[in-house]
């Protein structure tokens, strides 16, 4: 946890002392160029390497009844026995985080009334479902938002996305809440793997890294917002130059801008070889995208050598003679099949 | 590879999302300059530059605020200690006297839409 946490910390302060000596434009123009290429082609290389491996079993994971006999009813959405049900089971999985909705909690109470004493009960736990699902959808729409500066001229789309953003009209600029409601979510998610012991025990520097690496992002991007400003309008001016493949220099821009970028472009590059991978990752999983209709169609390991078959009349072929020396049934005798 | 069709359809279309920024931003126009015209008789405004291009919005919130509600119209200049009248039409306007030409340059490029006009009058340089 510490060790992610001085990780994160460390890059940010190389990403300063770097754009305070002079070195803005390797992390602002070369970096981001690495990490882009590094993003796409890690994931590419990722999705092949995943299609290209075998699933040996069906495996579909199932969380009700499956499709039986006709009088039993079926849990369509949890056990989906077509093409059809799978996909309506991943988009749910995907655009509302199903499994999480289903998540439920084991805890034994001490002194409960019902037992006098300790009781373990079982209840819904929907806390990991809710902070996640606002976490991923305010980091789509602050990526949205992030448009503003890619595009000239803006699409009023984007500027819609920002009317209802900040309609609460809290300051100037104003207060953006997808952006609270971000760093509240990810605070969310790493206080629950710190706080919560037996999460805390499961957890490992590569769980604590990219939720820190994420806070520093958001974080550096608040206060660049509300707090040590840059000045927006040259900022356009370096992404867009950026993404017109003729950089101009990001020497005068905010040393903060310089770490929020470089802790972006570390996200990138971390991106496709981390458990963060699990966006494209959930569509090649076998628990998700396959049917549960085992016992309707058969499931063939795909790396099963081809069968060696040996019929029977290519036995009675082999052993002829010798099984009608010992008398045996014959479907043909030896003198008819010499013709 | 298995089920090969589906995958490269989801490459393609993770491929054409993740390089959106940069495809996006050539359908429209570039954006090297932000256009700005500064005002013609004023060489310096109330802080300096550097500060008024970031800050601007901090300082014009915190007038709204000194002057509505506390009833202080003075504001005192970090940059050489000159005092100014805390007024957008008075001070501001005065020399920022053209809406199209100062303000609009970067708001609508960056997509800032404040809310300053809701209640005080588009300055349109004695239109």
């Amino acid at each position: 946890m510490f060790a992610s946490l001085i990780l994160v910390l460390l890059m940010g302060a190389i990403a300063w002392v770097g754009a305070s000596i002079g070195l803005a434009s390797l992390f602002g123009v070369v970096l981001p160029y690495v990490a882009v290429v590094v993003f796409i082609a890690g994931l590419v290389w990722r999705m092949v390497y995943w299609a290209k491996s075998p699933v040996p079993f069906a495996i579909p994971t199932t969380g009700g009844q499956e499709a039986s006999l006709d009088f039993i009813k079926q849990a369509k959405i949890d056990c989906p026995s077509t093409t059809w049900g799978v996909v309506k089971r991943m988009f749910l999985e995907v655009f509302f985080f199903r499994s999480l909705f289903r998540n439920t909690l084991a805890e034994v109470r001490e002194n409960d009334p019902v037992n006098n004493g300790p009781r373990s009960i079982y209840y819904s736990s929907k806390w990991l479902w809710c902070f996640s699902l606002l976490f991923h959808y305010c980091f789509l729409l602050v990526f949205i938002r992030h448009f503003r500066f890619f595009m000239e001229p803006v699409p009023s789309c984007i500027t819609f996305v920002e009317t209802i953003d900040g309609i609460m009209q809290i300051g100037a600029p104003r207060f953006f809440m997808t952006g609270g409601i971000l760093l509240v979510a990810v605070l969310f998610l790493l206080g629950r793997r710190i706080f919560n012991q037996r999460l805390r025990y499961l957890s490992l520097a590569n769980d604590y890294f990219p939720l820190w690496l994420i806070l520093g992002v958001v974080v550096s991007g608040i206060c660049l917002r509300y707090f040590d400003k840059t000045e927006i309008s040259q900022v356009k001016i370096f992404l867009m130059g950026l993404t017109h493949f003729s950089p101009v220099s990001p020497e005068h821009l905010n040393a903060i801008f310089i770490v929020h970028l470089t802790l972006v472009c570390v996200l990138l590059m971390y991106f496709p070889f981390s458990k963060l991978v699990h966006a494209p990752g959930v569509f090649f999983s076998p628990t998700r995208n396959l049917a549960n209709n085992t016992r309707r169609v058969r499931h063939v390991n795909p790396w099963n050598p081809p069968k060696q078959f040996f019929t029977y009349p290519e036995y009675e072929d082999a052993y002829r003679d010798a099984m009608a020396e010992a008398g045996l049934p014959l479907e043909k005798q030896p003198e008819k099949a010499a013709e | 590879m298995y089920n090969a069709k589906a995958v490269i359809a989801g490459i393609v279309i993770f491929v054409v999302l993740a390089s959106s920024p940069f495809w996006l931003g050539y359908r429209g126009k570039n954006y090297t300059s932000t256009g700005v015209v500064l005002p013609k008789d004023e060489k310096s405004c109330i802080e300096d530059t550097e500060f008024m291009r970031a800050q601007h919005m901090r300082l014009l919130n915190e007038w709204r605020d000194e002057a509505l509600r506390n009833e202080n119209r003075v504001y005192v200049s970090a940059k050489d200690g000159r005092k100014w009248t805390i007024s957008l039409q008075n001070t501001c306007v005065k020399c920022h006297n053209n809406y199209q030409e100062f303000c609009e340059k970067c708001h609508v490029a960056n997509s800032v839409y404040p809310y300053c006009w809701t209640c005080h009058i588009i300055p349109t340089e004695g239109k």
